[in-house]
């Protein structure tokens, strides 16, 4: 110790080397105690200590330390000793306590003085709400977790869901925590206040009372608010000139301007397919997803016809313009160009005497239409006919025509009054207002959500439009095409963050209520219209409860309102019936029969573009094509042979003059002649997620032509067009072309799939001749008791009782209902923080999913351009021999007495020898970090009982093992057994069709158990002595068999 | 000790016709002298130093790609779902077999007493070891987690209670291959004493002397010390024998063990030893024919040498073509369609071009080694050597690659395409493979001097 002695010096010597350090005041500007303390205050955590490091290196610090602690500034310069460190150490306390000198800064922190009541923290809470949209409300119940939304389900209650959901409600929860969000309101790009929009919009209104309102224009999505119709009432009671449009791209003008043609009125029809042993799909993509109005329901009462649990199986045609997942369930398919569909429907019209004119060219169209007119006149009453939304507005009516001349109305179709309180034809609409804002007639013009300037057909010039008009003003979620053109953007709050109301497809009034204070102070349509009403100031929720009170006969309106809030949905309100009469329509023949068509779609996952920064669903295959982060051009096997283009090919397309690139994707059952595109990409203006994601097909789109429009050309560009597919349908990729395999109908994917017995599939006669189908020939599984090692040596609960656990979980999957609709997929990963990997990573195979709907085409040799669908979900089959485990060096993935196959993310080593021996591949690694661990909001949205995986670490399906726990846990408290149906997997819940039943399979009454006893369950890959616990049930078609030319008459599995 | 059987043993195929395992003309002193010149002297020839330092830069290429590697994670690879194992594995195997040659030739050979493998075993051991570091570092570096890794897969008493999985054969395989690093380190370090203590005492640098005395253990050349070493050597080859065939065989049971189609095969083990071999023939040759010209070693290096070495390869290449055959054969008469189509997509599918790529390299090429002509042609046999050596990386991508990329559910199908990443690991232990190569020449004696003292006709006077 002595030897530090020299270093005690207490005072610096003038002329060492510290001064000089510190002494040049021209370099270093001089440095303040208090504001280094002020600097100090501010920072915390990390930021504190990095602070503290950056201040010792600056040049004044040596001289405010001299000048403030004389005695120990020269310790700042000494090379450290020990006794050195020390006392830097204790300096570096000092100042750490410089700090302590202040307030502790403010910060929100939760310290209950007296806890919540119903708050406990760790269990979640569940509020009834619903999504709304142009397509009817979608009814949900969300779990709330500490006051966070991280998990939507359908409202069980609610009539228009019975607990399903469908993908944009799934994955519509990320969007709240979506750090892309537009987050102030702006005037011409600069943060503004509230305040300032309301002073700004009260002096522009100001302006708009004394001429009546001439110049109030309100463009808004569909409404289907009850509360905002009325708050626009009075709003044009204020402001009489002023007016409403509505316009969203993906509209119903067809089934509107249909309703017209063929009630002279606005109806909305119902569909009880409930009742239907009949269904026809006039290009009715019913079963596709919530872009079909009332899918959710139409979904269930399908598939509850075909689950051949005593009623009698319905039998579906369909008649469409693209392979559809509709198409992929039907029966009987015929695949015709969109506009040719408008003809089939007047000829089946007149055949079915409903009156119609149509002509049917093709042999095989004309014995499909007989055929079919002869059925539906068969089972008269007891069949509908549903018109597609994107076909023409003769095809709704023609289709109401039919349902009234074959008795269906009042038994499988009923007519009701529109969902939104105020229909329009859309189209026409946008039209109008684009005409007026060009004459100079507009000049306040309130946008209520929507991008108008991304989404109006390419021959509107909205954009000329809307520069003549001096304000504008436009409410949206994003900063997105629209927010350029307007002065004041302000942020909406997403749906979980508003009180509304909305109602669902059937009528029911259905409300709105808020999981969450708005993330980003977004503000709803209702509190702009309130500005402009008599009601300014007035809360959302003072506006929708108020409404419901001039509503409501109750005598104790809050005891109702209660009921309401906690319902979701106000008992009794659904639509009565209506009595409408239909009036026949004539079909005028087609001009240009051979031009090239192309059909614009709303896109599966990202619908008319307004999810397009969702991950969820960018990451999500579609349907049918298997496509992510992008769109693509659509066409046949046979199109793209004949003209030469491959898959990923880059391709022109030229509507009209109006050109678009975007790259080939071959769909095997897309009509010849006819191209398919999908709307909402390509966007100029989105977040991180979306941008440079697909093309922008509503530039080809005309107002006229807004479905299909005929006369596209298509040219070959230079470049590959890369397309990320999680699957594909034939066996040879890219520029291979696929001819030569294809005339042997080797090519397709779901050949193999079939004679490997992963779909396993029976037309009805069969499996009324030989239930047993599923089980028979190459595909028995091996015997239980199967073992080379005796008796004791096997493990197995099967064969020893006595080793099994209270419960053995398992899971059945039936392929007869699903629609392939994708719900389950978004839903597994909402609930287990699976992260979304990107395109590129996409492209090399590493999306995360945990699972994944297959989609197998298959065809006979003769007729490739007509195959059948197969949807098979795959998830972990937690097989009981599971190949997985043994290998693991580590031991990372272990089976529980359960029946589970546990993968353990603390041990995992990833070696990827699980993956590897899986023979489904349903094992997920993390090839890199995919989990998001910085964006801080998105820490919101994680399931707090599911751990976040970080790079390094398999992961796979757990059949929700959290949930097992939970359900465990509580069954424990109550000291009782798990009962059936109180675990319930997150696909489970989400599935519209019913098709996942999950339980335990030690309970001889659980339901799992009831459907394993099916002679049609059968378990994937039996042979290879798996053991699955996940098995499926077999696929049974009901087609009519004079059709039948596509599936041989054998049982399908034996070739 | 008789002269002639000796003789016999020597040369057992072609007696009287092959030239001898060492030209004549030799004394000890000589031999001495030749080998140890190359070491025990300040000159460093500059091909050396291009060499080396070429070597050296690509071994850094490694450096970078694992330092990449361990920064990003797995996904700077092309690895992905299905084909969850890729160049890693690949090279793993590959590695794994150059480096049975050594050991082949030093125990087994010893054992049967083919003195002719006396002049080539001390590089060929040192090729094993090196080839067998390269190996070791891609069961590491292929993990997720290769921080956990290093010591998870190790059975280490721990207070979890915590053990690695046993019946995994990744867990075998960090068995088969550590100790088959051990005991080729023992048996290579053991079999450098004699000759290092020949360094010690011919050493002027007071630096090598050192180094070469700690080396040298202590190595007097006493009868004693003789007699001992020459039981310990015995007793290491008797022990590094069986691992000759158990270290591929375990390493063959990674895939063999497993329910893929076109790895779940019994063919695997028999198959996998003689491809090792096959594959280690193919680099000594690749090494010493280069090494013998460098430094004018034809005299020990003979041609005979590089015939019989050519006689291993065509023997175990056949063994190799009847594994490719039985697979084939497999496919079709277990009438299991998983295995014929793994087959027919082996032959016909996507990576069809590296099927017959391999069986161009593996099968045609070396038929031409039934020709003496082709064996004594020494160009010819460095140009089919480098050209099994490509087949027998071919075959590890095969065996890993077109099995998993179709298996069994075909909506899981995929591709797999290394990326440069891929490509800078692999050729990163190549660099460092032949950078370790240059050190061992320039200070280690490449040839076994004291064993080749053995060969000569003086050696066996003497005996008499």
């Amino acid at each position: 110790m002595a030897t530090d002695g020299p270093h005690n010096v207490p005072t610096p010597k003038p002329g060492n080397d510290l001064v000089q350090i510190g002494a040049p005041p021209a370099k270093a500007p001089k440095l303040e105690l208090e504001a280094v303390r002020q600097q100090l205050s501010t920072a915390r955590g990390p930021q504190y200590w990095r602070s503290l490091e950056e201040l010792a290196d600056h040049e004044g610090f040596a001289e405010m330390m001299e000048r403030e602690f004389p005695r120990h500034v020269s310790e700042w310069t000494d090379a450290v000793s020990r006794r050195g460190f020390l006392k830097l150490m204790s300096a570096s306390l000092a100042l750490a306590g410089l700090s302590a000198c202040t307030k502790q800064p403010d910060e929100t922190i939760v310290p209950y003085v007296q806890q919540p009541e119903e708050l406990i923290p760790g269990v979640p809470q569940y509020y009834a709400t619903a999504r709304p949209s142009a397509m009817g409300a979608q009814p949900l119940l969300v779990k709330s977790h500490m006051y966070r939304p991280i998990k939507v389900e359908g409202n069980p209650e609610h009539a228009s869901s019975r607990g399903a959901s469908d993908v944009y409600s799934q994955a519509s929860v990320l969007d709240v925590y979506d750090p892309d969000r537009s987050q102030t309101i702006t005037y011409l790009g600069n943060t503004r206040t509230w305040g300032d929009f309301l002073g700004a919009l009260r002096d522009a209104a100001g302006g708009e009372k004394a001429k009546q309102g001439t110049g109030l224009r309100f463009l808004t999505e569909t409404v289907t608010s009850p509360t905002l119709a009325a708050q626009f009432r009075q709003v044009l009671a204020a402001f009489p000139q002023a007016r409403l449009y509505q316009y969203e791209p993906v509209n119903r003008d067809s089934a509107r301007a249909g309703s017209r043609l063929a009630f002279g009125q606005y109806v909305d029809a119902q569909y009880q397919l409930e009742n239907a042993d009949v269904i026809v799909s006039l290009d009715a993509d019913f079963l596709g997803g919530p872009y079909f109005p009332n899918f959710l329901k139409l979904a269930k009462d399908f598939a509850g016809r075909r689950k051949l649990d005593g009623k009698e199986m319905n039998r579906l045609y369909v008649v469409e313009s693209q392979m559809s997942p509709t198409g992929g369930k039907a029966d009987n398919r015929l695949a015709l160009r969109a506009w040719e569909v408008e003809q089939f429907a007047a000829a089946l019209a007149g055949a079915v005497g409903a009156g119609g004119n149509g002509t049917v060219d093709s042999d095989a169209a004309k014995r499909f239409m007989s055929t079919l007119a002869a059925d539906l006149k068969a089972h008269s009453g007891r069949c509908v006919v549903i018109p597609g939304e994107q076909q023409t507005p003769a095809v709704h009516a023609l289709a109401a025509a039919m349902n009234s001349a074959l008795g269906a109305v009042g038994k499988t179709v009923i007519y009701t009054d529109t969902v939104e309180p105020v229909p329009s034809e859309q189209m026409l609409g946008i039209k109008e207002l684009v005409d007026e804002m060009k004459a100079g007639k507009v000049s306040l013009l309130v946008m209520l959500g929507g991008n108008p300037v991304f989404n109006v057909p390419a021959d509107l010039d909205l954009k000329g439009g809307l520069e003549k008009v001096p304000l504008r003003i436009q409410l949206s979620a994003y900063k997105d095409e629209t927010s350029r053109y307007c002065h004041w953007q302000v942020a909406q709050a997403h749906y979980l963050e508003s009180w509304s109301d909305a109602r669902a497809f059937d009528g029911t009034v259905t409300v709105v209520q808020p999981l969450i204070e708005p993330l980003y102070g977004g503000r709803t349509a209702h509190d702009i219209l309130g500005i402009l009403s008599e009601t300014p100031g007035q809360s959302s929720y003072d506006l929708v409860k108020a409404y419901w009170k001039s509503q409501s006969k109750a005598a104790d309106f809050d005891a109702e309102w209660r009921r309401i809030l906690h319902d979701g949905f106000v008992a009794g309100s659904q639509f009565p019936a209506k009595t409408v009469s239909a009036k026949a329509v004539a079909v005028p023949a087609p001009a240009k029969k051979d031009q090239l068509e192309i059909v614009f779609r709303p896109d599966p996952s990202i619908y008319d573009g307004r999810y397009i920064n969702n991950g969820w669903l960018q990451e999500l295959a579609k349907p049918i094509t298997k496509l992510t982060w992008d769109n693509a051009v659509l066409m046949s096997y046979n199109y793209a042979i004949a003209n030469k283009y491959h898959d990923q090919q880059t391709v022109e397309i030229n509507v009209g003059g109006r050109k678009v690139k975007g790259g080939v994707k071959i769909v095997p059952g897309h009509p010849d002649g006819s191209i398919t595109v999908h709307l909402g990409y390509g966007r100029e203006f989105t977040g991180r997620v979306g941008a440079g994601t697909g093309f922008n097909a509503y530039a080809l789109r005309t107002g006229a032509n807004a479905n299909t429009a005929l006369g596209a050309t298509l040219t070959p560009v230079d470049g590959k067009w890369q397309l990320a597919v999680t699957q594909h349908h034939h066996l040879i990729e890219g520029n291979h072309v696929i001819n030569a395999d294809l005339a042997q109908g080797q090519s397709l994917a779901g050949e193999a799939a079939v004679s490997r017995g992963m779909i396993r599939s029976a037309v009805l006669e069969e499996f009324e001749k030989n239930p047993n189908f599923a089980n028979e020939g190459a595909f028995e599984a091996p015997p239980l008791d199967m073992t080379l090692f005796g008796e004791n040596g096997h493990y197995s609960w099967t064969t020893d009782p006595a080793k099994t656990s209270a419960h053995q979980w398992g899971m059945t999957i039936d392929l007869n209902s699903c629609v392939g609709c994708n719900t389950c997929v978004i839903a597994c990963q909402a609930e287990n923080n699976i992260p979304v990997v990107g395109k590129e990573q996409v492209l090399m195979g590493r999306e995360m999913q945990w699972l994944r709907i297959d989609a197998y085409f298959q065809s006979a040799a003769s007729d490739v351009a007509n195959p059948r669908l197969y949807f098979q979900p795959v998830p972990c089959m937690h097989c009981e021999n599971a190949p997985c485990e043994p290998v693991c060096p580590v031991g990372a993935t272990v089976h529980s007495p359960e029946g589970l196959n546990n993968m353990v993310y603390n041990r995992c080593v990833g070696t990827r020898y699980c993956s590897n021996n899986c023979p489904y591949k349903v094992r997920r690694f993390n090839f890199l970090l995919y989990a998001d661990f910085d964006t801080e909001s998105l820490k919101g949205v994680r399931n707090p009982d599911v751990s976040v995986r970080s790079r390094g670490v398999m992961e796979k399906c757990t059949y929700c093992v959290q949930r097992i726990t939970g359900a465990r846990i509580q069954a424990e408290k109550e000291d009782r057994k798990v009962r059936d149906g109180e675990v319930v997997t997150a696909c489970q819940q989400a599935c519209p069709t019913d098709a996942i039943v999950f339980g335990d399979m030690n309970d001889p009454n659980s339901r799992v158990n009831k459907i394993k006893k099916q002679q049609r369950n059968y378990a994937m890959l039996a042979e290879v002595n798996t053991r699955p616990r996940t098995t499926y049930v077999a696929s049974v078609l009901n087609p009519n068999m004079q059709l039948e030319n596509r599936v041989e008459k054998k049982s399908e599995h034996g070739g | 000790m008789a002269d002639s059987p000796e003789k016999t043993r020597g040369n057992p195929s072609e007696p009287g016709v092959s030239p001898p395992v060492i030209a004549p003309g030799y004394s000890f002193g000589q031999v001495t002298e030749k080998i140890s010149n190359v070491v025990l002297t300040p000159y460093t020839p500059w091909s050396w130093l291009g060499g080396f330092f070429i070597a050296f830069g690509i071994m850094n290429v490694l450096l970078i790609a694992v330092g990449w590697l361990f920064l990003k994670g797995t996904g700077i690879w092309g690895v992905n779902i299905p084909i969850g194992w890729g160049f890693a594995i690949i090279n793993f195997v590959w590695w794994i077999g150059i480096g049975h040659a050594g050991t082949l030739i030093s125990a087994i050979l010893l054992l049967f007493k083919q003195s002719w493998r006396t002049s080539i075993n001390r590089f060929a051991e040192a090729m094993t070891l090196f080839a067998v570091v390269c190996a070791g570092m891609f069961p590491l570096i292929h993990t997720g987690r290769p921080w956990l890794a290093a010591y998870w897969l190790l059975p280490y008493p721990n207070t979890m209670g915590l053990w690695p999985q046993f019946r995994s054969p990744l867990i075998w395989d960090v068995f088969a291959v550590s100790t088959y690093l051990t005991v080729s380190l023992l048996f290579w370090y053991t079999g450098l004493i004699p000759d290092v203590a020949t360094f010690r005492d011919k050493a002027k640098n007071p630096v090598a002397k050192f180094m070469y005395g700690m080396m040298s253990m202590g190595w007097r050349g006493s009868a004693r010390h003789w007699h001992r070493y020459e039981t310990a050597y015995l007793l290491l080859a008797g022990l590094s024998t069986p691992l000759v065939l158990s270290v591929h065989t375990v390493v063959s049971w990674d895939f063999s063990v497993s329910v893929i189609p076109g790895w779940h095969a019994t063919i695997f083990p028999p198959y996998f030893v003689a491809g090792a071999i096959y594959s280690g023939f193919a680099m000594v040759l690749t090494l010493a024919i280069p090494i013998r010209a460098a430094y004018n070693m034809q005299d020990f290096i003979t041609d005979r040498h590089l015939n019989n070495m050519a006689k291993v390869m065509l023997a175990t290449g056949l063994v190799v073509g009847y594994g490719y055959m039985t697979e084939a054969f497999f496919g079709w008469y277990s009438a299991n369609q998983y295995e014929a189509f793994m087959i027919k997509n082996r032959a016909f599918g996507p990576y069809a071009p590296t099927y017959w790529a391999l069986i161009f390299c593996n099968i045609l090429t070396p038929q031409t080694l039934w020709f003496k002509k082709v064996r004594s042609n020494v160009p010819l046999l460095f140009v089919i050597a480098l050209i099994v050596n490509v087949g027998m990386w071919l075959e590890r991508f095969v065996i890993v690659v077109t099995s998993l990329h179709r298996d069994y559910v075909p909506s899981s199908w995929g591709l797999y395409h290394p990326t440069v990443w891929d490509w800078a690991t692999y050729l990163g232990t190549i660099g460092l493979f032949v950078s370790l190569m240059f050190l061992f020449i320039r200070v280690l004696p490449m040839i076994s001097i004291f064993e080749v003292r053995t060969l000569l006709p003086q050696a066996r006077v003497k005996a008499e």
